[in-house]
């Protein structure tokens, strides 16, 4: 369902146009850039997850041939400036350093940093670091860090809690959770810790020269900017005299937003070393030493009247920040408590969050940071609906936010308009024709076997709270043959910048799309920006683009009106012609015009400026509200514990979409992630701390052969800023875990069974299976 | 140091190596065809396949020196010479079977040799033959339309 008035370009899926490159193995990332002279870095890590350090000997890998430096914390440290990201310059977080300083706080955590020929070479050196770590007790789970006894993660902090807020209960709410309301629900729901995975590891390439005091550096990077400023600080160079490149990034799903510890040492060590360093993650560092995500628990309370409907909500969330958070403070807990209530009608609302260091590898953005909101709030829906004797369908019915009720103010504070949860509910329950799936299911159930469905309805805040998070500029120049080059802050691992924001712009100039080239992932010839994450290009980077464009425009309209001797108000652009409205004979060309107002500036008006650009900034209201629900049906294999999903549908507004494909692309990916997240993908640490999980032979990302067909559905309502986008690229990540889920707890529940926590291996369920079994009748 | 000679995309290549080096990093290193990307190094993630003597081999797992005497045709030397796209690769754009793109020279290197040996694959065949080959982006809808497309072509 597609509601859309399509334009030209906008709302067309039109096929990318970095397309081509990627194909031919013509893309540049940040591994196929080989300067001259460019030496390997690689690192020595902890394989303990906390200790003091007894002997470090670097001499005998520093004699091997063809090591460069081997560097320590002493070498280093000592001119490191600020490591916090530019967000977070003025919140206290963990100590950061850029390497190990007389004690270990997880395993990977960097201690030397060798630098060779080539990473053969620094691989060997490697092994002959003279190194011993004298173990100690480290805190492995949040539960633990936070005893009165437990060890402290940071020494020179008084506690391992790194974060607490509060939403405080009021009177009535206590009072109905104290036995006053006609249904008290309480659960507690787990999330396993989980990561990114991007298929391009981190690297950089930093290339410091010393007669001029520049440091150019080429990363697999989200944000430039970001990395610019943030190399600037720790390595003590003027932010001017650095310059941040990224042609084309293999993925980050915010692991690449902020710029990270491995990648501003190497910038520093290149500023020392006034050498030109190469540092390629490889995948085992990836897993153990990048970011982490996902880890947390819920305590959630439901308080429910007579028919049903939500009275209030209660949610205490704790999170594993790990031990140096990437974001300083570690995850987003106080958004997952603000926006707990998420799509449904609750007239109170409170919540405690905390984030808990722990000696484990830092917790890091992951496509929607917070989405443990939708995780709880979603399972805690059918675990109510399921206790209260209700279909969790009917539940949602009751309770969801209409558009009747629109604005609607969560009892947190913030206001939901521009959203459709209803319509969204209502095509996803449609679309999987959940009636007659609840037929199927018991006729599947009479021949012994276990079919669930599961619903995760949510809404999504997109652009920026904090700034720089909101804003965008783009510069739009028109050469002299009328062709625009387009300048942009982001930078596009993965969503096809270049595609649509060449749409936006051959839209609202008039021109054609061959005729528009985007220009991103470089500080030196892009305005400050904020980089590409949050599900904001479209919202932000598109409004940019609209308001240079509207600028370029009407200083084209202002030339034509003049030599044609018309007045402005009568012109228009069609097919790159700029003529008079109603006599598309009277006109001008958009290349003549270009022409004439680089090179033959005497036919301007009088007073005009040479040449045709516009630039603007645009910075975005606090919260553009997107919303989608996902409804997922499976086979739960009561002899193996096997999930299999067999059909997947998402209902989803984001708006006005600018390329219906790259939309539904998006969508797919996020969904992908989320059922990878529930059922395969888990990061073990055992009880001392050690990785289990450090190869893609234990760490499972999904393949081929797990994943469903996905089906889409799209509901349209336009947000209020000028293109009507809402932003959507974190979505499909959010509201997968939970209906996959809900869809397994369904099937369990029709023998009694119950799950609280992810993943959902066959041996958890085999086990929930089994505890049901094994309970007396 | 070893003498290496092979073939690669159509040209001679000749060199000497330590016998650890890779057939990835030789081909990206060497031959300066940076197309053929790492994503694991551990012969699980499947974006560093080539194709030697006509089979899709994970070029992390092999030394250059195995590879002496083969022919081996990386991503660049899929397509036309003049930059235009094969079946497989045009396929790819039309379903959107690529967003980062860091994945996505295994794949058309992975389908090309699959649809050599299985020039019309059922859904499940393609599923099964791309199990190898790990995509963060797509969720692996577009590629298998695409695969399917590539197919019917």
């Amino acid at each position: 369902v597609n509601t859309s008035t399509a334009g030209r370009f906008v709302g067309q899926s039109v096929k990318r146009l970095e397309d081509p490159r990627l194909l031919t193995g013509r893309g540049r990332y940040v591994d196929d850039v080989m300067q001259p002279g460019t030496l390997h870095c690689a690192f020595l890590r902890s394989d303990v997850a906390r200790g003091r350090i007894a002997r470090l000997d670097v001499a005998a890998a520093r004699e091997l041939e063809g090591v460069f430096a081997v560097l320590t914390a002493a070498d280093l440290n000592p001119h490191a400036g600020t490591m916090q990201p530019t967000l977070l310059l003025t919140i206290a977080g963990a100590p950061l350093r850029p390497l190990a300083d007389g004690d270990v706080r997880f395993v990977g955590e960097p201690i030397v940093l060798v630098v060779a020929d080539d990473r053969y070479v620094a691989e060997d050196a490697l092994e002959l670091v003279d190194i011993e770590i004298d173990a100690e007790h480290a805190v492995i789970v949040p539960d633990d860090a936070l005893r009165a006894d437990a060890p402290l993660v940071h020494p020179e902090l008084t506690s391992n809690l790194g974060l607490e807020m509060a939403f405080p209960v009021p009177p009535e709410l206590q009072a109905l959770l104290d036995g006053g309301a006609p249904n008290i629900v309480r659960r507690t729901f787990r999330q396993h810790r989980h990561t990114n995975v991007p298929m391009e590891t981190r690297g950089i390439v930093a290339d410091y020269d010393p007669a001029s005091g520049e440091l150019h550096t080429w990363m697999s990077t989200q944000n430039p900017h970001e990395a610019k400023q943030a190399i600037a600080r720790i390595a003590g160079i003027p932010a001017h005299r650095v310059r941040v490149q990224a042609q084309d990034v293999g993925g980050g799903f915010g692991q690449k937003f902020f710029t990270q510890r491995e990648e501003l040492t190497v910038a520093l060590a290149a500023r020392r070393l006034g050498r030109t360093l190469k540092w390629i993650e490889d995948r085992r560092e990836n897993l153990i030493a990048s970011n982490h995500a996902r880890a947390d628990v819920g305590e959630c309370a439901f308080a429910i009247d007579d028919d049903g409907r939500l009275l209030g909500t209660y949610l205490d969330h704790l999170e594993d920040a790990g031990a140096f958070p990437v974001g300083a403070t570690g995850g987003a807990g106080p958004l997952v408590g603000l926006l707990f209530t998420g799509p449904y009608k609750s007239p109170l609302a409170a919540f405690r969050t905390r984030a808990a260091w722990t000696n484990t590898c830092a917790r890091g953005a992951y496509r929607g940071p917070w989405m443990f909101e939708t995780v709880a709030r979603e399972q805690m829906v059918d675990a109510a609906a399921r206790e209260i004797g209700m279909d969790p369908l009917e539940w949602r019915r009751r309770n969801v936010i209409g558009r009747d009720d629109l604005p609607y103010t969560l009892p947190t504070g913030m206001t939901l308009e521009h959203v459709s949860p209803a319509e969204t509910l209502e095509q996803a329950a449609a679309l999987v024709d959940y009636d007659g799936f609840r037929a199927e299911q018991q006729r599947a159930l009479a021949e012994g076997r276990l079919l669930g469905i599961g619903l995760g309805l949510y809404v999504e805040p997109s652009t920026g709270m904090m700034d720089p998070m909101g804003t965008e500029t783009a510069v739009v120049r028109v050469n002299p043959n009328g062709q625009v080059t387009v300048a942009l802050g982001t930078c596009s691992h993965g969503q096809g910048i270049e595609t649509t924001m060449a749409q936006v712009v051959a839209e609202e100039l008039g021109i054609d799309l061959d005729d528009v080239r985007i220009v991103q992932g470089d500080s030196a010839v892009t305005a400050f920006g904020r980089g590409t994450g949050g599900s904001g290009t479209a919202v932000i980077a598109g409004n940019a683009c609209r308001d240079a464009c509207a600028i370029v425009r009407a200083k084209a309209v202002h030339i034509a009106a003049h030599l044609m001797e018309a007045s402005p108000d009568d012109l228009e652009i069609v097919d790159a012609r700029i003529s008079v409205r109603g006599t598309p004979t009277r006109a001008v060309a958009w290349h003549e015009v270009a022409r004439i107002a680089h090179l033959e500036t005497a036919r301007l008006p009088e007073g005009a400026a040479v040449g045709l650009e516009g630039t603007a900034t645009f910075k975005a209201p606090p919260f553009s509200w997107s919303n989608a629900c996902h409804a997922c049906t499976v086979e739960v294999d009561r002899a193996t514990g096997q999930v299999e999903i067999l059909r997947y549908v998402v209902s989803e507004d984001c708006g006005v979409m600018i390329n219906p494909m790259i939309v539904e692309g998006q969508i797919a990916g996020g969904v992908v992630q989320g059922i990878g997240g529930t059922l395969y993908e888990h990061f073990v640490y055992d009880d001392d701390g050690n990785p289990l999980t450090t190869t893609f032979m234990d760490y499972l990302v999904p393949t081929t052969t797990e994943v469903p067909v996905i089906e889409y559905g799209h509901v349209e309502t336009p947000s209020a800023t000028p293109g009507g986008h809402k932003g959507m690229g974190e979505g499909g990540a959010i509201g997968s875990p939970p209906a996959v889920f809900n869809a397994v707890a369904d099937a369990l529940a029709l023998v009694g069974a119950t799950i609280d926590r992810t993943p959902l291996t066959p041996d958890t369920l085999l086990a929930a299976l089994d505890a049901f079994d094994a309970a007396p009748a | 140091m070893l003498p290496v000679e092979m073939t690669v995309n159509g040209r001679r290549q000749r060199a000497l190596l330590d016998a650890r080096k890779t057939l990835a990093d030789f081909l990206r290193e060497d031959c300066e065809l940076t197309g053929t990307h790492l994503g694991c190094e551990h012969g699980v993630c499947g974006a560093c396949t080539v194709l030697l003597d006509g089979d899709a081999v994970r070029s992390c797992l092999l030394f250059a020196v195995q590879a002496d005497g083969a022919n081996v045709t990386t991503v660049e030397g899929i397509g036309g010479p003049d930059g235009a796209l094969s079946p497989v690769q045009d396929a790819f754009r039309q379903e959107h079977g690529l967003q980062c793109g860091f994945c996505t020279p295994g794949f058309v290197v992975s389908v090309t040799a699959l649809l050599r040996e299985n020039p019309k694959p059922s859904e499940d065949e393609i599923r099964e033959a791309l199990s190898g080959n790990l995509c963060r982006c797509t969720g692996y809808q577009g590629i298998v339309r695409a695969v399917e497309k590539a197919a019917g072509s």
